[in-house]
């Protein structure tokens, strides 16, 4: 059950993936998460929403869906969408190192986006964008 | 977001601090490229104790001044990580190609 949600909306500019990440772990910090879970919130965010301007938007300006869901179970449901490019072969995708970015993009998004977090799931559709889901349990201190 | 180099006894430090992620490693790469180019270190230290947050895009930092250095013959160094940074990193397997730290280069500071 959601028990509370956040909800915004942000152009596809590499400057605010600092503030979208920011933004989604402060919404979080409610079920007094430690440290290093605010950290995995972070990076998993920073590499969705790294990919919409990357690959959804690559040669444009989109907005950038976020929705954040604070579940009873005490965790976070996290969904980021665009309304991009969308991905051709999702399993490829989300292999280590697989990447269409060249050049200093190391591939690891996906992969960094699944370790740091539960549960991650990925709809595409091509020419219509690509939503991620993620999911975290949020233990706190009390772990 | 910033960078400090400094070029001493063959070796180039790179001091980096605050945030790395896709938007900010656009210009610390350009700054440590150009010191690479011009200095050809036959050691590169890439000292993180000042990195407040990394995502991915700080392996791709490292992997691309990796190729860089070794055009050059050099070798790379990547220290000073937190223990999320560590763990960004090996996951990515960057041990195979540069040796990775956890303390940093001044032993003074933590």
């Amino acid at each position: 059950m959601t028990v509370n949600e956040f909800k915004m909306t942000v152009d596809s500019r590499s400057v605010n993936e600092g503030f979208a990440r920011t933004a989604v772990a402060a919404f979080a910090a409610q079920l007094d998460p430690t440290l290093e879970e605010i950290n995995d919130i972070k990076t998993a965010v920073s590499e969705a929403v790294t990919n919409c301007i990357v690959h959804g938007y690559k040669n444009s300006v989109g907005k950038i869906f976020i929705t954040v869901r604070i579940k009873s179970e005490s965790a976070v449901l996290i969904t980021i969408k665009d309304r991009g490019a969308g991905i051709e072969d999702i399993k490829k995708a989300r292999e280590p190192l697989f990447t269409t970015g060249g050049g200093d993009r190391a591939g690891l998004g996906f992969s960094v986006m699944e370790s740091f977090t539960d549960k991650l799931t990925v709809r595409s559709c091509v020419g219509r964008g690509t939503t991620v889901t993620l999911y975290k349990r949020i233990y706190g201190r009390a772990k | 977001m910033s960078v400090k180099t400094e070029f001493q006894d063959e070796t180039l430090y790179c001091y980096l601090s605050g945030e790395i992620d896709h938007h900010s490693s656009f210009a610390i790469r350009l700054e440590i490229d150009d010191k690479i180019e011009s200095c050809r270190p036959k050691l590169t230290v890439l000292d993180f104790t000042d990195v407040t947050f990394m995502d991915s895009s700080g392996i791709g930092l490292v992997m691309g001044r990796y190729k860089l250095c070794s055009q050059f013959d050099g070798s790379l160094t990547v220290c000073g990580l937190s223990d999320s940074s560590y763990k960004v990193m090996k996951l990515a397997g960057l041990s195979n190609i540069a040796s990775i730290k956890k303390g940093g280069v001044k032993n003074d500071r933590k």
